[in-house]
C-alpha cells in the first residue's frame, strides 16, 4: 500500500515537472516588438524599393506587411514557441483583412465628401433646377421627390411585410403555403432592381399607356424591393421571441391575436424597427427602377400621382451622365447629391440604433 | 373559487400519436393534487390539457370528457380562451413579460385583455395578488422596475401573482420549482399551502419529496415504453400512495426502485 502510494507520488512529480519547466521556459517578446518589427519591415522594404527605383505605395504596403508577418513569425517562433507565433500571424492576417475592407469605404466617403462639400450650401437645399443653366440651382426638388417616393414605398411595404412575417411565424409555421411564401420571398430578395422598375413601368403602362412616368410607379417598384427585406428582418425577430411568453399570455386567457399584438411584437419591436429602417436605407439609394418608372424633372413636384418627379439618385445620375455646358457645376451638383444621400442613409442608420436602444426590453 | 375537475376516460393525441390514454381522475376543490411519474409519461401533457394549453401544438386533440364542476371543457361551443381564464397556469421556467414592469406583469391578464379598471382598483389588485404570492414585501418599493430584474425565485412568484390576479378557479403548475434553488423552492411550497384555501391546485413535479410535502392527493403516471401512451396507474391520498400503494409499479417508483 505504502509502496503504491510512494510510486504514485513519484509518478506525479515526474508528470508535473515538465509542465513547470514549460511555463518557466516560455519566453515573451517585449511589448514594443510589434510596432518595432513593423517599423523595421517598412524601413527595409522602403530602402530596397528606393534602391531598385521601382517605388510605388501599393507595392510598398504589400511587401511591408508580408515581411512584417514573416519576420514577426520567425522571431516569435524562436522566442515564444509555435503556438504564440501562429497567434501573431493570424492576428496580422485578420487585421490586414479588416484594413483592406476599410479602404474602399474610407475612399468613397473621402471622395464624396471632398467633391460634394463645395455645393453643400443653402442654395442646394432650397432651390430646384427650374430655369437653371450652368451655375447655381439645387436639389430641393430631388430631395423632396426621394423623401416622398421612399415614404410612400415604406407605407406600402411595412404593413405588407410585417403582416406576412406575422403569418409566417405565428400562423403558417411549417405549412405548405408558408414554405412557398418563404421561398418566393427569398427569390424576391434576389430580384435585380432594374427588373422591379420594369415591372412597375409595365404595370402602370397597362393603365396609363406607354411612356408613363409617375412617382407612385417608382414607389411600387421600391416596395417590390423592400417587402422581402422587411419580411426577412421581421421574421427573424419574431422567431427569437421565446415561446414561453406566448404560452404565458395564452394561459392568462389572452386570445392569440392580442398576444401577438401586445406581447410578441412589443418584445421584438426594437429589432423590427431597426430592420425596417435598414430596409428603407437599402431602397432610398436605388437608381435603376426610378430611372425607368419616375424619370427626372427640373421642377418641384410633391404629387407622386402627377407626372415625373426628381429623385436624388436619378438627379445625380443625369447631372453626371448628361451635363450641360459648362460642365463643372453639373458635376459638382452630382457629388453633392451623392453626399446628401449618404448623409440621409447615415441618419437612418443612427435612427435605427436609437430606436433599438429605446425599445429594447430593460432588465433593471 | 376552487372547483372540482373530473376526467372521464380522457385520451390525448398529437395527430395520430396517442400521448395519454384513458385517464379517469377526480380532483376535489381546494386541494393540492400532485402528478408524479417518469419523464415522458404524459403528466405534463395531461396537465396542459386541463386548460387546453396543449392545443397550442398543431394537431393536438382529446377524446373523452373533462369536466370543471360538471361543465365539459371540450364541449361544442366552449372557447379555449374562456377556459384559460378560469384555469390559470404556472410554467417550469419563470416567464415574466420582459417589456413590462413588475406592476404591469401582475395585471397583465387584465391589461392584455383590455379590461378597463380604475386606478385604485388596479393598485388594490396588484397588492392583493403580490401579497397572495408572498412577494409584496420584496418588491413594493420597485413596482415600476422590469420584472426580468428579479431573481429566479422572485420571478416565479411574480408569475404566480400574475396567474392569481385573473382570479381563476384552478391553478395548474408544471414543475414550478425545477429551475429554482432550495430556498426559493421552500417559498413556493409554502405559498402552495396557503393558496389551497382558495384554489384547486394541480402540480406536476419530478421531486417526490415535494409531492409528499405539498399535496393532499397524488396521481402516478407511467409509460410502458417509447411510442406507447402514458397512463394513470393509481391515484389516492398522498399518504397512501407513499406508504401502501395498491399497485406494484407505484411502489417501485416511490421507493426509488425504478424511474
Amino acid at each position: 500500500m505504502s509502496i503504491d502510494t510512494d510510486k504514485r507520488d513519484a509518478e506525479r512529480t515526474a508528470a508535473v515537472r515538465p509542465t513547470e519547466d514549460k511555463i518557466a521556459r516560455q519566453g515573451r517578446l517585449p511589448r514594443w516588438s510589434t510596432p518595432g518589427a513593423l517599423a523595421a519591415a517598412a524601413v527595409v522594404v522602403g530602402g530596397l524599393l528606393a534602391a531598385t527605383g521601382a517605388f510605388s505605395v501599393g507595392l510598398f504596403v504589400f511587401l511591408t506587411v508580408v515581411l512584417f508577418a514573416v519576420g514577426l513569425y520567425a522571431l516569435s517562433r524562436v522566442v515564444e514557441g509555435a503556438r504564440k507565433a501562429t497567434d501573431r500571424v493570424v492576428t496580422i492576417v485578420v487585421t490586414s483583412a479588416f484594413l483592406l475592407a476599410l479602404i474602399p469605404l474610407i475612399s468613397v466617403i473621402w471622395t464624396v465628401l471632398s467633391n460634394g462639400i463645395a455645393r453643400f450650401d443653402v442654395e442646394f437645399f432650397n432651390s430646384s433646377m427650374r430655369g437653371i443653366v450652368g451655375e447655381g440651382g439645387g436639389a430641393y426638388h430631388a430631395i423632396a421627390g426621394t423623401l416622398v417616393i421612399t415614404a410612400l414605398a415604406a407605407a406600402m411595404s411595412i404593413p405588407i411585410g410585417l403582416l406576412t412575417a406575422v403569418y409566417l411565424v405565428e400562423y403558417g409555421a411549417g405549412s405548405r403555403l408558408a414554405r412557398a411564401i418563404t421561398f418566393f420571398v427569398d427569390v424576391m430578395t434576389g430580384i435585380p432592381s432594374i427588373v422591379a422598375g420594369l415591372f412597375a413601368y409595365a404595370l402602370f403602362a397597362l393603365f396609363a399607356g406607354p411612356g408613363v412616368r409617375l412617382g407612385f410607379a417608382g414607389a411600387v417598384a421600391l416596395s417590390v424591393l423592400m417587402i422581402p427585406v422587411v419580411v426577412r428582418a421581421t421574421e427573424e425577430m419574431l422567431k427569437i421571441v421565446p415561446n414561453e411568453l406566448r404560452e404565458a399570455a395564452f394561459a392568462l386567457g389572452v386570445p392569440k391575436w392580442r398576444t401577438i399584438l401586445k406581447v410578441v411584437i412589443p418584445t421584438s419591436v426594437a429589432g423590427i424597427a431597426s430592420g425596417i429602417t435598414l430596409a428603407i436605407a437599402r431602397v432610398i439609394g436605388e437608381t435603376a427602377p426610378l430611372l425607368i418608372a419616375v424619370g427626372i424633372t427640373t421642377g418641384l413636384n410633391f404629387n407622386p400621382f402627377d407626372g415625373r418627379q426628381a429623385t436624388l439618385p436619378v438627379f445625380a445620375y443625369y447631372s453626371y451622365a448628361a451635363p450641360g455646358v459648362p460642365r463643372d457645376p453639373y458635376i459638382d451638383r452630382a457629388w453633392t447629391a451623392a453626399l446628401v444621400l449618404i448623409v440621409i442613409v447615415m441618419v437612418l442608420n443612427l435612427a435605427a440604433r436609437l430606436i433599438a436602444r429605446l425599445f429594447a426590453p430593460k432588465t433593471r | 373559487m376552487g372547483k372540482a375537475i373530473e376526467a372521464i376516460d380522457l385520451s390525448i393525441y398529437y395527430g395520430s400519436f396517442r400521448a395519454v390514454e384513458g385517464v379517469n381522475m377526480s380532483i376535489r376543490p381546494k386541494t393540492v393534487t400532485a402528478l408524479i411519474g417518469p419523464s415522458g409519461c404524459g403528466k405534463s401533457t395531461y396537465l396542459r390539457s386541463i386548460n387546453r394549453m396543449h392545443e397550442v401544438i398543431p394537431g393536438a386533440r382529446v377524446e373523452g370528457r373533462l369536466e370543471l364542476d360538471g361543465t365539459d371543457l371540450y364541449g361544442a361551443g366552449v372557447d379555449p380562451v374562456g377556459v384559460r381564464r378560469q384555469i390559470g397556469m404556472v410554467f417550469q421556467r419563470p416567464n415574466p413579460f420582459p417589456t413590462m414592469s413588475i406592476y404591469d406583469n401582475v395585471i397583465a391578464g387584465q391589461r392584455l385583455n383590455n379590461k378597463r379598471m380604475r386606478k385604485d382598483a388596479t393598485d388594490d389588485l396588484v397588492e392583493r395578488s403580490l401579497r397572495g404570492a408572498n412577494l409584496w414585501n420584496e418588491v413594493k418599493d420597485r413596482l415600476d422596475k422590469p420584472g426580468s430584474g428579479l431573481s429566479g425565485g422572485q420571478q416565479q412568484r411574480l408569475c404566480i401573482a400574475r396567474a392569481i390576479a385573473v382570479q381563476p378557479d384552478v391553478l395548474l403548475m408544471d414543475e414550478p420549482c425545477s429551475a429554482l434553488d432550495p430556498i426559493s423552492t421552500l417559498a413556493i411550497e409554502d405559498l402552495i399551502n396557503e393558496l389551497k384555501t382558495d384554489y384547486t391546485i394541480v402540480i406536476v413535479t419530478h421531486n417526490m419529496q415535494q409531492a409528499a410535502r405539498v399535496s393532499d392527493y397524488t396521481g402516478f403516471f407511467t409509460i410502458e415504453g417509447t411510442g406507447k401512451p402514458g397512463k394513470l396507474v393509481e391515484m389516492d391520498e398522498t399518504r397512501t400512495i407513499f406508504s401502501q400503494p395498491k399497485q406494484k409499479a407505484t411502489e417501485d417508483y416511490v421507493s426509488g426502485r425504478f424511474g
